[in-house]
């Protein structure tokens, strides 16, 4: 049995592709349905997130499933198939596995380490489970990719700091102001950076948010999906004080807060730290306040820098999380190809010792003055028979299981003795973890 | 047997040390613990090697320079462990755990002997008037700690240079509320201690202020703190100015303890 992907991700392929083959989450019953009744595909998943659409299946067939679902992506979308084909990847065997536990992990993301990736996969798992279109394998595979991505998180700092410049502004108010969930965040004019740094403030248990602009309409409308404080901007320095942290991001042509402004605001605050954050340019606060005592001024540059140097913290930390993934590999390899060996050697024993009691009867029936404890001895002649002829067959498919060869003495033997798929009725689905 | 102790004590306090320097400079996790550990494992061994010397001796190990030397150093790091553990601060130890194996190596310069107490201060209030003084003591060396800390990560903050060290070290607000902490908790330790020293003094000497070096320093000791603790209260002061008058008090207290012992003569006087 083998794992296949097929797959595009922001890699291979630009937006406008990739929202052609997104398959929507509140209708993914009807592709998975299409794609399980695809020849030879026994399991399916879809992932489909605004950066990649991959399919994981189980087959036998590893050329011609690959074949069959790239198909099923470009018809399902009604593409051209020379259209969408250049733009997928395909993946079997260990490399599938590889691919998956990186995808898993974010070392395949756009920004690498960001977590999102993890919950889609499992909100994709979730609908595979739901319609029952994940059976033994695929469970128990992406179980393991679920686990190997927290391994990666938990032993490797990954995820640890921030990527974005929002998100460095906030770490950055932590380590000046401590908690946060007493600090009130001023916003002066508004930018989309702005408003995201103010939105991961409070995300982050900052307290409460005010916003000034040139056009109070503006101002209070932005107030009102914050829930905060709407200032007139002529009133500026009559609240500046209250403010723990002040982002500003105005399109004035000169400075709104110069080092006297901030010196007194400080005094007014009884030298409570004040965060300066300016995303202006050309900039709001004169370089002069991070010279006030109490004042810490960073501007967008300097953000930037520290976003440069955690991401490539974060490379580094990448590479011990490929580690991670290798070592992962062979343990589930391991699983995956012994997984079929057991059942196939119970399945051939049946089909010979189901020839040999039909035989043994047939004999037996016909002979008409059995002599006493024959029927005995016939028993034990034919059992030997049988015994004597799998030992070997037996002996290396075991051995198969542990070199890795195993699904060619699987399949070789299962068409030889024409014997049903071990898998076949997927037994019920065992969950760990 | 305190002496084996007290070698312990050494040695641990320097493995802690070590430690806890490294986990300035590595980011190897792990060593932030071991560090911790080591210096759990010191204190321990130091109190022992204490409680030995007090039971041989009948009176608080404290009579010799030796003797308080290494007192001040168990203090010392007694209330850095239980600070650490409160505000999860481990990267404070290397700014603290140093001071105290000064302390501890600079004791073991001194004779060891055990003599007997001046019978003239043998009273109740020998214990309460050191005891007081040396925990206000620690105090202040933890204070002085976190302002030294303080200042270093004003300096990352005001560069941008935000490498590994400003990383390991705990926010600005929290190394200003345990500096702030420590005051509160020193400074009226350091009173009680001026206060009972002086009635113990109308006890033993018949005055309770005869203007000797040590008492003469403590006062200046206590008027530092003062000051601080008083601009702190009403005007709000914090952050550099603060730390800076913590450090600026912290080497007077070390005059006071040590400089006016070893070369103010009076009746305080290890003799």
């Amino acid at each position: 049995m083998n794992i296949i992907v097929v797959g595009l991700s922001h890699k291979t392929a630009t937006v406008g592709i990739r929202e052609k083959v997104a398959f929507s989450a509140n209708q993914i019953e009807k592709p998975l349905k299409e794609l399980l009744a695809l020849e030879g595909i026994i399991e399916g998943v879809i992932v489909s997130t605004c950066n990649r659409v991959e399919i994981y299946a189980t087959t036998r067939d590893i050329a011609g499933g690959i074949a069959r679902i790239k198909r099923f992506m470009a018809e399902y979308h009604h593409l051209a198939f020379a259209e969408l084909e250049p733009h997928l990847y395909s993946y079997h065997a260990e490399s599938a596995i590889r691919h998956v536990f990186r995808v898993a992990s974010s070392l395949d993301s756009m920004v690498v380490g960001e977590p999102q990736i993890l919950g889609q996969i499992k909100t994709s798992y979730g609908y595979a489970a739901e319609y029952k279109s994940s059976g033994i394998i695929l469970n128990r595979f992406l179980h393991k990719a679920f686990s190997v991505a927290k391994r990666v998180r938990t032993e490797t700092k990954i995820a640890s700091s921030a990527v974005s410049v929002a998100f460095a502004a906030v770490e950055l108010a932590k380590k000046i102001l401590g908690d946060l969930s007493d600090k009130i965040v001023m916003l002066i004019g508004a930018g989309e950076m702005c408003e995201l740094a103010a939105k991961h403030f409070l995300n982050s248990g900052a307290k409460g948010v005010m916003v000034t602009n040139r056009t109070f309409e503006r101002a209070e409308r932005l107030a009102e999906e914050f829930s905060g404080e709407a200032i007139r901007f002529e009133e500026l320095f009559e609240h500046l004080h209250r403010a723990d942290i002040v982002l500003s991001s105005t399109g004035a042509p000169h400075c709104i807060i110069g080092p006297k402004d901030a010196e007194e605001v400080i005094k007014k605050r009884r030298f409570k730290p004040v965060f300066f954050i300016d995303i202006a340019v050309p900039r709001d606060i004169d370089p002069k306040v991070d010279d006030v005592e109490n004042a810490y001024l960073f501007t967008v540059d300097h953000l930037q820098e520290i976003v440069q140097s955690n991401l490539a913290q974060r490379s580094l930390e990448a590479e011990k999380a490929e580690e991670i993934v290798t070592q992962e590999i062979g343990q589930f390899h391991k699983w995956l190809s012994t997984l079929e060996v057991t059942p196939t050697i119970v399945a051939l024993r049946g089909h010979f010792d189901e020839i040999r009691r039909t035989e043994l009867d047939k004999t037996i029936s016909n002979w008409k003055e059995l002599p006493p404890g024959a029927e005995k001895r016939l028993e034990g002649l034919t059992m030997a028979i049988m015994n004597k002829l799998l030992h070997t067959p037996t002996s290396l498919l075991k051995q198969a299981g542990q070199g890795g060869r195993v699904d060619l003495y699987v399949d070789a033997v299962r068409q030889l003795f024409d014997l049903e798929s071990p898998l076949h009725d997927t037994e019920e689905l065992e969950l760990e973890e | 047997m305190s002496q084996t102790f007290f070698y312990l004590t050494l040695a641990l306090y320097s493995f802690a040390t070590l430690a806890y320097l490294a986990y300035i400079i590595r980011t190897t996790s792990g060593l932030g613990l071991w560090a911790n550990r080591c210096a759990l494992a010191g204190f321990t061994a130091h109190l022992l090697s204490t409680i030995h010397r007090f039971s041989s001796s009948g009176h608080l190990p404290i009579t010799n320079m030796h003797e308080s030397l290494s007192f001040f150093a168990l203090c010392i790091v007694g209330a850095y462990l239980l600070f650490e553990r409160k505000y999860k601060a481990t990267i404070l130890g290397a700014f603290i755990v140093p001071i105290a194996l000064i302390l501890v190596i600079y004791s073991s310069a001194f004779p060891t002997v055990i003599r007997d107490l001046n019978p003239a201060l043998k009273s109740n209030w020998l214990g309460i008037h050191t005891i007081m003084a040396f925990v206000s003591y620690a105090m202040f060396t933890i204070a002085f700690g976190a302002a030294v800390a303080y200042l270093i990560q004003q300096y990352f903050l005001k560069k941008k240079r935000l490498g590994a060290l400003f990383q390991k070290l705990p926010s600005l607000n929290t190394l200003d509320e345990i500096s702030y902490r420590c005051l509160t908790i020193g400074f009226p330790l350091l009173t009680i201690a001026i206060i009972s020293g002086a009635i113990w003094a109308e006890k033993a000497w018949g005055t309770y202020w005869s203007w000797d070096p040590k008492e003469t320093w403590s006062l200046i000791t206590w008027f530092i703190f003062a000051a601080l603790l008083h601009s702190r209260l009403t005007t709000g002061w914090r952050g550099q100015r603060a730390s800076l008058l913590t450090i600026a008090g912290f080497l007077i207290m070390l005059f006071t303890f040590i400089g006016v012992n070893l070369w103010l003569p009076g009746l305080h006087a290890y003799k």
